[in-house]
């Protein structure tokens, strides 16, 4: 059998394995779902949801955590050199373990726009990596709002089944300001959009 | 003008297991049917949280975490958090979480019956240092029987979490210790369907770190996704 010499020199990666049912152990140290500091700048939402397995119950032992630019579009990591204000003291980092019935929440600032590999700015999302037992990998999905017109110029929305699209929009509440609902669901009608990058 | 960003190389198919591994049965109902929809990197993919020293809450020595001295084998777990060009990934948080030398994890839902030790809880962190080193001392863990199939038991491991420079490159996973009979019988362990990967995850006995008098010593060393060599166009 032959490699390219390029694949040759690279080591070998780590394969993932599950996080297991007993994960808090180790990333309670971590649990945050409060992103918002004092004086940070933009619309402040709760974004809450469920987590359902192929049965339609509630996933009890997930974890999810997110990732997030702050209301300008600007990501607090070196490599965004983006001329943007910051929100000192917003890390765009939470994770949330769920609950007996499967619910997660996060108070967060509503993210701005960040560029895409297009002309075209990307529509204002939330990066999410879940991790539960039974996933030996996690699941990578986003977050869009569902009340953002600029999520049909959206490079990713426009990647995805128009007829699935939908499962990537947090909606808002009726009669409760700033609150948007956004569920995981692993299997069977409704099943998330799941993302590989 | 923005300067170019620099992506992360994808791992080649079939390096982790796939969602759907029947043989784990709890991959069943939790596995999403339809494929992964593959999206561009953009700063989202490139971008990830950056963790300091104010985030640790636990040590590295999980020995100490009682009033007395956790019970069972002290080991000494050493290694190196790399990419894949084999460049040190600096400063990154590592978690990792086990159960005690008598198989029984520090969480109201195990209930295998094997003694708790008040000891010891099992988790640690650190950040790596310039080298990409890291370094944990602990208690060898034991196996501890589960209901995934009849008689069915874990092989000891010590579960791993990595954040690396983006969310590209986060990773959580096991580690394993060598010649343990239970590796050929574990569907967690075997959904990994490279031979070599599966390989990669069982530490290696080290003399070099052994403590005389004190803890055995295990390498471990932790590859994540390296750097594209070409730039990806990304605008404003």
């Amino acid at each position: 059998m032959t490699a390219s010499p390029r694949t040759d020199a690279l080591l070998g990666l780590a394969a993932s394995q599950t996080v297991g049912p007993f994960f808090q152990i180790g990333f309670e140290g971590l649990y945050q779902n409060e992103l918002t500091v004092p004086g940070l700048k933009g619309r402040l939402v709760t974004i809450r949801g469920q987590v359902f397995d192929g049965d339609s119950l509630p996933v009890p032992d997930a974890v999810i955590e997110i990732w997030q630019a702050n209301s300008f579009g600007k990501y607090a990591h070196p490599e965004d050199q983006q001329d943007k204000p910051m929100d000192l003291g917003f890390t765009g980092f939470g994770r949330c373990p769920t609950d007996a019935e499967g619910r997660f929440k996060f108070r967060t600032v509503k993210p701005g726009p960040v560029p895409s590999s297009t002309e075209t700015p990307q529509a204002p999302h939330i990066n999410v990596s879940t991790f539960m037992r039974g996933l030996l990998d996690r699941l990578v999905t986003r977050i869009y709002f569902s009340d953002e017109d600029s999520n049909r110029t959206d490079e990713t929305l426009n990647l995805i089944d128009p007829a699935r699209r939908s499962t990537l929009l947090a909606r808002p509440v009726s009669g409760e300001s700033d609150v948007y609902v956004w569920n995981i669901v692993l299997q069977g009608h409704d099943e998330t959009v799941f993302l590989d990058f | 003008m923005l300067p170019l960003l620099r992506g992360y190389r994808k791992p080649s198919a079939g390096l982790h297991p796939p969602h759907l591994c029947p043989d784990y049965k709890s991959s069943v109902k939790r596995a999403p049917t339809h494929a992964l929809v593959q999206i561009p990197q953009t700063l989202s993919e490139i971008t990830g949280p950056v963790f300091g020293p104010r985030h640790l809450k636990v040590g590295a020595d999980l020995t100490v975490q009682g009033k007395g001295e956790a019970l069972g084998q002290r080991i000494l777990l050493t290694g190196r958090v790399l990419d894949e060009d084999g460049r040190p990934v600096r400063n990154t948080l590592v978690e990792i979480w086990q159960a005690n030398a008598a198989g029984r994890y520090y969480h109201s839902v195990d209930q295998h019956d094997a003694p708790l030790d008040p000891n010891f809880v099992g988790n640690g962190q650190l950040l790596t240092d310039d080298e990409g080193r890291y370094q944990f001392k602990t208690i060898k863990p034991g196996a501890y029987p589960w209901r995934n199939h009849p008689n069915a038991w874990r092989p000891a491991h010590v579960h791993f979490s990595l954040f690396g420079p983006a969310i590209s490159t986060r990773l959580v996973t096991q580690m394993y210790f060598p010649g343990d009979p239970l590796l050929p019988y574990d569907p967690i362990f075997n959904g990994i369907r490279d031979e070599a990967a599966r390989q990669r995850l069982i530490a290696q006995f080290n003399w070099d770190t052994t403590v005389p008098e004190q803890a055995l010593g295990f390498t471990f060393d932790i590859v994540l996704r390296g750097r594209l060599e070409t730039p990806m166009e990304n605008r404003l």
